[in-house]
């Protein structure tokens, strides 16, 4: 099992912008205790959705090629509440990016409404063994592709994101 | 160019928002890790706040000389040499490092650095 907080990537403009959805569904497990009759996303997992949006978008402006964890999030403000039914859709701006890490502001949505905003610092770790990878074989690849992110993804001149060499089976 | 004034209250601004201080607690002797509780991740935060608010670039390493704190020519048993201090002032010149001289402990190093120091350094840069 992976620790995936959004369903799709809906676009993704590398070193720039990237959206992506997410679709509360009562028959998600952690709903049905949070709270008794009362289901709501957590949260925490609405922060780890805009995270794995954002983190998306700063790891793919390396080729994938770097360890991007989320350091820090110096603001966070939550609107309202989500609830099964409703479709959260992620939107990230990459503020600033250098070799030690990155910047991104972050919104959730549902629907017009705003439901979350936040300010996320990322740091690229372990950069002497990045190199090294984290999955097996294919899978990181096969993880992007199931996001959809070479679907939508285009470079700032609208050009079609390439799918990295590195991250194919015959190279890993 | 900003006057001093001008720099400090955006340098305090950009410490509030990161670290989550009171404005208050933001004072030119301040140290930004003994007084202000900032973290190693905090100085990205802080860096990246202080380009955008002054349309400045901090190279890596400038603010914060890690290369001569982890160089074996001029750290000795954990406390950095004459040679490393004299390196260390060439690079950063904005900083009063008189303290550290007393004990020039590399662990002590990041608590040295104060709010004075970093708007010295915004001034050489903008």
């Amino acid at each position: 099992m992976r620790w995936f907080w959004i369903d799709r990537f809906t676009e993704l403009v590398s070193g720039e912008t990237a959206t992506a959805i997410k679709t509360v569904s009562l028959s998600e497990e952690h709903l049905h205790d949070h709270f008794l009759g009362i289901p709501t996303m957590p949260n925490s997992l609405i922060l780890e959705g805009m995270a794995q949006t954002a983190g998306m978008l700063v790891s793919q402006y390396n080729a994938f090629k770097e360890r991007v964890i989320l350091a820090k999030v110096p603001r966070i403000v939550f609107h309202c509440r989500a609830v099964p039914g409703d479709t959260l859709t992620y939107r990230a701006k990459l503020e600033a990016i250098e070799e030690s890490g990155a910047r991104a502001t972050t919104t959730s949505h549902i629907g017009d409404q705003i439901q979350s905003e936040a300010e996320i610092l990322f740091a690229h770790i372990d950069r002497e063994t990045a190199h090294r990878p984290l999955f097996a074989g294919a899978d990181f690849g096969d993880l992007l592709r199931s996001l959809k992110i070479f679907d939508v993804g285009r470079n700032p001149d609208g050009s079609p994101l390439a799918y990295p060499e590195h991250l194919s089976p015959q190279s890993s | 160019m900003p006057s001093k004034e001008e720099v400090f209250e955006k340098v305090r601004e950009a410490l509030v928002d990161a670290l989550g201080v009171d404005d208050d607690e933001v004072t030119p002797e301040a140290t930004l890790v003994g007084d202000l509780g900032a973290e190693s991740i905090d100085f990205l935060d802080i860096v990246f706040r202080l380009e955008k608010s002054f349309d400045i670039k901090i190279p890596r390493g400038e603010l914060f000389p890690e290369d001569i704190l982890t160089n074996s020519d001029y750290v000795v048993d954990g406390k950095v040499n004459a040679e490393g201090l004299v390196e260390l002032k060439k690079r950063m010149p904005f900083a009063d490092l008189s303290k550290f001289e007393e004990n020039p402990a590399v662990q002590e190093f990041a608590t040295s650095l104060t709010v004075q120091d970093m708007c010295n350094y915004v001034e050489s840069k903008v």
